[in-house]
């Protein structure tokens, strides 16, 4: 039997700075943010970024958060006893046994976001694997506002993968691909992961290109999560963090729709949450927690 | 920091905001809630203050258009609970 393609699946990675001799820092602290559907672990050195993971989250939470912990270490001669102080984040948050303290990841992501992308930064965006939050920040990242919806998961990773899986498009083509079409058409009419499934199937019965299905759910997307962000409004400057960050299926029509422009920066948008994490953590590493 | 908890769903909008900057720690609103959502924790918003604030529970945030109905009834109602008891004014409900 041919080996099924798992057209869902996106890249796995781990990431170090070779230029940064960790055994010279004074100070060690990483972030674990063990998300819904990716985990992630990030290592400060004296407040550089030296080394993160971004894995796919397992089935159980201290599994998830070690082999990122594990990725992140690989290859850099650091084992997990020579970080000073560890914070973790994220949905499974309270079950990283060698956290030295959680953070809710509304904190981190913020926080992450101001490193990131500069203290400018007023507005956060973190569409998450399984929810989506919008977040205000002053210029410190320190959160002044915040909104989630703690009912609905619709308009998040978790929808796109299950989108991917279904048209077999590979899930980072997808942005590009939603562009394709001759004209824009109208969004689905909803984005319940489960209803958008099964509207999207009639589409294609109906003689709809998968292009023209793509940029029909990514239009319901978008205009879902500027309904959200509608509630808390958007200030300037305006920052995506999160998986769907690197959708422009996404992020093109939300610009649109929301008339600002997002923040682009050099760093992965899925590292923010352990980013605000290992931050917080080293801040807690100078005021002597350890 | 105004912390929103709660929901949007086909029905409507269904937040309680709480103002943690305005909110004093004094935990009057805990006992009037006849639903019991409420909650003294720290600040898990801002992780390096010290303050006691209010929040709602984790495991009502999803269903508190249910839980808050009793005090909103149809027929008019009177003043919440929850935020009549509050001193400095810090809870509002968006419904």
């Amino acid at each position: 039997m041919a080996e099924l393609q798992e057209f869902w699946r996106w890249t796995e990675y781990t990431w170090n700075n070779p230029d940064i001799d960790w055994r010279k820092a004074k100070r060690i602290s990483a972030g674990i943010d063990v998300g819904s559907v990716s985990s992630q672990a990030l290592i400060l050195a004296d407040g550089q970024i030296f080394a993160f993971s971004n894995l796919r989250t397992g089935s159980n939470s201290p599994d998830s958060a070690h082999k990122a912990i594990n990725g992140a270490l690989k290859d850099t001669g650091m084992e997990l006893s020579n970080i000073n102080y560890s914070v973790g984040t994220g949905y499974g948050r309270v079950n990283i046994p060698f956290a030295n303290r959680a953070i809710t990841e509304i904190a981190c992501h913020a926080r992450g976001a101001n490193f990131m992308a500069g203290p400018k930064i007023r507005t956060v965006l973190d569409m998450g694997g399984q929810d989506c939050k919008a977040i205000h920040c002053d210029e410190r990242g320190k959160v002044s506002n915040f909104l989630m919806n703690d009912k609905c998961a619709a308009g998040t990773g978790r929808g796109m993968e299950v989108m991917a899986d279904l048209l077999s498009i590979p899930i980072k083509e997808i942005g590009e691909l939603s562009y394709q079409v001759d004209k824009e058409p109208p969004p689905v009419s909803s984005t319940c992961v489960v209803f958008a499934k099964s509207e999207a199937l009639g589409l294609m019965r109906s003689g709809w290109s998968k292009n023209m299905v793509l940029a029909a759910y990514c239009s319901a997307m978008a205009h879902r999560v500027s309904l959200l962000l509608g509630r808390i409004g958007v200030e300037d400057q305006f920052f995506i963090t999160g998986g769907i960050a690197k959708n422009p299926g996404i992020v093109k029509r939300l610009e649109k729709e929301l008339g600002i422009e997002s923040v682009k920066t050099k760093y992965d948008s899925q590292i923010a949450g352990a980013l605000g994490a290992a931050l917080f953590a080293d801040t807690l590493l100078q005021k002597g927690g350890a | 920091m105004i912390a929103n908890y709660g929901y949007k769903d086909g029905s409507g909008e269904f937040f309680i905001a709480i103002d943690t900057d305005k909110c004093n720690g004094c935990g009057d609103c805990v006992p009037v809630c006849p639903a019991k959502l409420l909650a003294m924790a720290d600040d898990e918003y801002d992780p390096l203050s010290e303050k006691t604030v209010v929040n709602v529970i984790k495991e009502e945030r999803n269903k508190i258009k249910y839980s808050c109905a009793p005090c909103k009834p149809a027929s008019g109602r009177g003043p919440l609970p929850c935020v009549a008891a509050c001193t400095p004014g810090a809870i509002a409900h968006s419904w």
